[in-house]
This record gives structure tokens, sequence and C-alpha cells, in this order.
């Protein structure tokens, strides 16, 4: 599942466009987003807090079996990389 | 003055370092061409060869070919652009924060609950919880993916 400060409308519009049947979350006031400490602060276009790029993977119980902390938000984690990392999940 | 032949390679510098500036957009689409950007830095490479052929003509052979005023404009352009690119993709983009408070592997995720795409709010322990279509079980996992957005 993904998350951002987007709206629910503006996600709608990208999982159509796009094809995503996955689930998209709404974050609008970074409250989550600043629990997990990923916060941009003023990194959106009209200097809008924002998250940074960070991917999770989870077992069944919620605790983190893979992270991936970019430090180039251009260098996102491929899907090839977490399905790997996501065999060792019983 | 009219004899001296166009310094062409000069030119095709310049549309070389302009297109693989240009075209960052584009080649960022695909990982395999952003995440390190090699077409862009192989187009502003033939560009510069282009450019060494073109100044060596127009300074070197200056009664044989043109380009003695136009080189030093289109190359300082060229230089700028290229210098501009490097500042985004070996800079910029790496402004990030350290977020070294950020979940570690081995620690529990922290619990959220935010609504979806329909407005239905949906909590981290649902998703682990509820089973995936056409199956019974409870999925072996959830990947949490946090992104920029589009606002």
């Amino acid at each position: 599942m993904a998350i951002s400060v987007d709206t629910p409308e503006t996600s709608r519009d990208l999982c159509r466009k796009a094809g995503y049947t996955y689930t998209f979350l709404s974050d609008p006031k970074a409250e989550v987003i600043r629990r997990y400490d990923l916060l941009h602060q003023g990194a959106g276009v009209n200097g809008q807090d924002i998250a940074r790029p960070a991917e999770f993977l989870l077992d069944s119980s919620g605790v983190v079996r893979w992270v991936n902390l970019t430090e180039d938000y251009r260098v996102r984690a491929r899907p090839e990389q977490i399905i790997e990392a996501a065999k060792a999940l019983k | 003055m009219n004899k001296r032949l166009w310094n062409w390679h000069l030119w095709a510098g310049f549309l070389l370092c302009l297109v693989g500036f240009a075209s960052f957009p584009f080649f960022a689409r695909f990982p395999v061409t952003r995440d390190v950007p090699w077409v862009n830095f192989l187009l502003f490479a033939i560009g510069g060869a282009a450019f060494f052929v073109s100044f060596k003509r127009a300074f070197g052979q200056s009664q044989q070919y043109r380009g003695k005023i136009a080189g030093p404009i289109l190359g300082t352009l060229s230089v700028l652009a290229v210098g501009f690119f490097c500042y985004i993709v070996f800079y910029m983009t790496r402004q990030l924060p350290v977020s070294a408070g950020a979940p570690h592997v081995g620690q529990k995720a922290p619990e959220f609950v935010l609504p979806d795409t329909t407005n239905q709010p949906v909590s981290l322990a649902s998703l682990l919880s509820t089973p995936l279509v056409g199956t019974q079980m409870p999925p072996k996992g959830v990947v949490l993916v946090f992104y920029r957005g589009y606002w």
C-alpha cells in the first residue's frame, strides 16, 4: 500500500490513470508521515511538507522485515528488490 | 569571409547538450535510465566531442571554418546546461532528511488509520488481517510505500 500527502481524489485519479490496484491512503496533514519520521519539510512545489520516499516490508505481525530509505529521491526501491525481500516472509 | 565553411560540429554539439538536458524528464520515467542517468551523460559526452572538433576547426583552421564567435557562446550555454543538470542529479535530489527515527528492521511499525481513495478509513491492522481477494488467509506481509505525491 502507498501513503502520500495527496488527497483521496488525487490518488484516485493517479490509480485510474496508472492502473494501480493496491491501496492508496491519504495523509494530507502528514501526521502518519511525521510519526514515521519521514517528513520532508517544505519540499513540495509550493513549500508544503511532504513525505520523503521510503519503502517498508512488514511481516504478518506488523514487524519491519526490510526497509529502504533512499539517499536520492530519484532512486527508489525496484519491485524485484521488494519481491526478493518478501520471499523470506513465512 | 563568406567562403569559410559552416562549422556544423558546433551546432551538433550544442544540440546534443540541449537534448541531453531536456530529455531527462523522459528518461526519468524508466528506472534503468533514471537511477544513473547514463543516456543523458552519453549525449553530453558526444556533444563535448563535437565541440572539441568544432573548436579545433574554428580556432586552428580559422581561415577555413567559421565559429569563432558562435563557438564560445554555444559552448558557454552548453556548459551551463550540463552544470545545472549535474547540480540537479548530484545535489538537489539528495537533499533528504536523514529520518533516523523511522522504524528499523525488527521494530513494530506504528499503527495508523488513514482514508483510502474512496474516503473509507483503513488501518494498518486491517491491512495485515484482511484476507486477500480470492483467499481465506491474511497476507504474509504488507509493503508500505511512502512517496512524495503529486499534490
